[in-house]
């Protein structure tokens, strides 16, 4: 019997099309029919016209060729990262876009990181920011309009609600501010956990003065924040940190507080020594770990301008 | 060679050519793409940046490329194995036309931005139906030729075909239903996690029905073929097929290790993924042993050293992915070079190998000649397998190392060692060496489409009498 099947074209379809309905059916069929698969988020907010508008120039350019959007549940991916990736953070997300190669790093808490600012001289220029960056350029997104009537479409046909207002705004919208607006949105339904501060209020620079801490700074400085505050540290999306102002008021402040100010990061009116943030600064505690941010307040110290 | 003249060599001929044309355009691509990743100055905005040719470059290999051959191949060895001739040729000639100018449509498109963004499934919704169409016309051929056979008993060619007539079908189709917004544009039917387990339940299985199944029915007809020495063991052909067809739809899971997938589902499918080695090398074993009573044959003919060296590249391949999918060995090397490094073993080795030998095979018999040159064979044969060892082996390197620069924590505070930057300025040097493996790949192939077109052009000239050998 069991010899004949290779006689029988049309029985033997018929037994190879059931071989691979059985797989099917388990790995994929049945794990669509549980609401394990369809997991929301309390705070999962379906996308804006204008972020939509952005995800679709994401998918254009081909991005997820070169960046996940899914943070893994190890431990050096979340202090590289932040909170790994949750189930219900992609309810709206057709298709899901988490990639597989990290030829870029992964961008799934990208959101509210960084400014608006900096994306935008990013985009433009990768390389002014990161020298040993490969990205492309996209600068001239700017210069090609969102296509607000196609966008309406497209968030009817996916069931967003949006406003005429909404759409209207898009019309002098370019693809870059969408794309910006797309990266701003990331990683949104995942509140930024609190984390216990790394140091006391008060706390002393352990390597004040210490001139190896300053080389060490200097080096880290060089890698992670010339990038925004200058290559000479002038300033340029973040301030100026050889100036007599800290936080936007003359007068210098502890060492501990420019820790905390790179180890968390700053928001818009958080209050440091009674001086107000204007938000920005992502933070890098996680990242760098005590000694280095000691290092870099070593090193900022050793540049700042003196009495 | 009377019996030659009955049978349908035109589209045999038409999908060989046309398949070898668009995988050297395909290949270039790739090379060009690999000399963007450390020359970015070289994206050219819109139409011709890394993230709109990457798509053509692995859409252009699995459709214009592997899709062509496989279609030639197939129409050859389905008429060969069945002593009748395909039984609606003018409808394969449409094919052929339609096909060519959906890959066409499929480049342009692609470069313009036009993608449904799932790996292997990019093509717009209009193109998926017009993939659709060639695979229905693609299986009345193959099931009406095989029904009117008049050799009763299937070879093992035809149960890798009939089975990756049917699994395309049923993968393509339900990945890609998606919601039309208009002509060029279109959203998955499905969201989020479910969205990514459906598309690595497809991305997966396009690897195993359009570079495993349709190969793997080539390499069991072309080296019997080729070499003269019959299949080892029928029974063990028999195991690897059944188990490799039921297992392989199992396993897409390996691809989404540590996402936010359910682990019940990752770790059935790594479970799965282990299996696969028993049913892979069971094939691999069949080829060795196949060869064994003269392996002579590896200095003499050129064509057994193709196939002995893509289904050791495939043996490899079908140990080092299971082993990729391990969890332990997942959190190393996932998302960093060392994927692309194994890929390209199985496209560059396994694939490349067994068509490229199928092919030098197939052409003189359906133009009724010999070879061009066998001496340009073998140094096709050195181009091709240095090429693909130096890619692929400088990305596993790489890929270890920026696995290790990711997770590396200073052990002195506890802080991550690199930064990303450190561990993208690490890869240059790698990926230059890469170019250069792919340069020589790319050389090897040049040899390879020149050999066949000088043996086509050969034929038109002269036709050789019948009753070539090897």
């Amino acid at each position: 019997m069991a010899g004949t099947i290779y006689k029988k074209p049309i029985l033997f379809a018929v037994v190879v099309t059931v071989a691979i309905l059985i797989g099917t059916a388990v790995m994929m069929v049945f794990p669509m029919l549980t609401p394990q698969m369809h997991p929301k988020l309390q705070n999962l907010k379906p996308y804006t016209a204008l972020q939509l508008a952005g995800r679709d120039v994401y998918q254009e350019e081909g991005c997820f060729y070169c960046h996940t959007q899914t943070v893994r549940p190890l431990k050096a991916e979340v202090m590289r990262y932040g909170e790994y990736s949750k189930a219900g953070e992609f309810a709206y997300d057709q298709p899901f876009l988490w990639g597989s190669k990290r030829t870029g790093p992964d961008i799934a808490r990208v959101g509210g990181k960084y400014t608006d600012k900096w994306h935008y001289k990013h985009f433009n220029d990768p390389r002014k920011l990161f020298q040993g960056s490969n990205m492309p350029s996209y600068g001239w997104l700017a210069d090609r309009q969102v296509d607000a009537k196609a966008t309406e479409a497209r968030m009817k046909a996916l069931g967003f609600p949006y406003t005429k207002e909404e759409i209207e705004t898009l019309s002098d919208k370019t693809k870059l501010d969408a794309l910006v607006a797309y990266m701003q949105s990331l990683g949104h339904a995942v509140p930024r956990k609190p984390r216990p501060p790394m140091i006391a209020k008060g706390d002393m620079n352990p390597l004040a003065g210490d001139m190896n801490a300053v080389a060490e700074g200097k080096k880290i400085y060089e890698m992670n924040c010339a990038a925004c505050h200058g290559v000479d540290a002038k300033g340029d999306i973040g301030p100026d940190l050889t100036d007599k102002e800290w936080l936007y008021v003359v007068g210098t402040i502890g060492d501990d507080t420019i820790f905390f100010t790179i180890a968390d990061g700053t928001k818009k009116d958080m209050e440091f020594e009674g001086r107000r943030a204007k938000g920005g600064m992502p933070s890098w505690g996680e990242f760098f770990g005590k000694k280095k941010i000691w290092s870099l307040v070593t090193y900022i110290r050793s540049i700042e301008e003196k009495e | 060679m009377a019996e030659d003249t009955s049978y349908e060599w035109k589209p045999v001929k038409g999908f060989a050519l046309s398949g070898l044309f668009w995988g050297a355009v395909s290949v270039l691509i790739g090379l060009i793409i690999s000399i963007q990743l450390w020359k970015p100055e070289l994206n050219i905005a819109p139409f011709l940046t890394y993230g709109k040719l990457r798509a053509v470059h692995v859409n252009g290999l699995a459709f214009g490329f592997a899709v062509a051959e496989i279609f030639a191949l197939s129409y050859y060895m389905v008429q060969r194995l069945t002593r009748v001739p395909l039984l609606f040729p003018k409808l394969a000639m449409v094919q052929l036309y339609i096909f060519n100018a959906a890959i066409v449509a499929a480049a342009v498109s692609l470069l313009a931005g036009m993608t449904q963004s799932k790996e292997y499934a990019e093509l717009e919704w209009p193109l998926d139906i017009g993939v659709v169409i060639l695979w229905v016309m693609f299986a009345v051929n193959i099931f009406g030729t095989i029904i009117k056979r008049k050799e009763e008993q299937m070879y093992i060619s035809l149960w890798y075909l009939i089975a990756t007539v049917v699994a395309v079908a049923v993968l393509y189709i339900v990945n890609n239903l998606a919601i039309p917004v208009g002509l060029f544009k279109s959203y998955s039917i499905f969201a989020g996690v479910n969205d990514a387990n459906i598309e690595w339940w497809y991305g997966h299985n396009a690897v195993g029905f359009v570079f495993t199944t349709p190969i793997l029915a080539m390499f069991y007809y072309f080296l019997p073929k080729s070499t003269g020495m019959p299949i080892y063991s029928h029974r063990l052909s028999i195991i690897a097929f059944w188990s490799l067809v039921f297992a392989y739809l199992w396993t897409g899971a390996h691809h989404l290790v540590y996402t936010p997938l359910p682990d019940w589902i990752q770790t059935v499918g790594i479970a799965f993924t282990m299996f696969m080695i028993a049913p892979s090398w069971g094939s691999v074993v069949n080829g060795y042993y196949t060869v064994a009573p003269d392996w002579s044959q590896m200095k003499t003919n050129y064509l057994t050293k193709f196939f002995i060296l893509g289904i050791t590249f495939y043996g490899l391949q079908t140990i080092q992915g299971p082993t990729q999918g391990l969890r332990v060995v997942s959190q190393l090397i996932h998302y960093t070079d060392w994927v692309p490094g194994h890929v390209h073993m199985g496209t560059m080795g396994w694939v490349a190998m067994t068509v490229g030998a199928s092919m030098y095979y197939v052409i003189p018999k359906v133009y009724n000649t010999e070879i061009y040159s066998v001496k340009l064979a073998n140094t096709h044969f050195w181009f091709v397998l240095i090429g693909q060892l130096i890619f692929s082996i400088t990305m596993w390197i790489l890929g270890i190392q920026q696995g290790a620069m990711w997770k590396a924590i200073s052990p002195e505070d506890g802080s991550l060692s690199y930064t990303f930057m450190e561990s993208v300025v690490n890869n240059y040097p790698y990926w230059k060496l890469r170019t250069v493996g792919g340069l020589l790949f790319f050389i090897g192939l040049c040899m390879f489409a020149y050999n066949i077109v000088m043996t086509v052009l050969q034929a038109k000239k002269t036709p050789a009498p019948a009753g070539q050998g090897r």
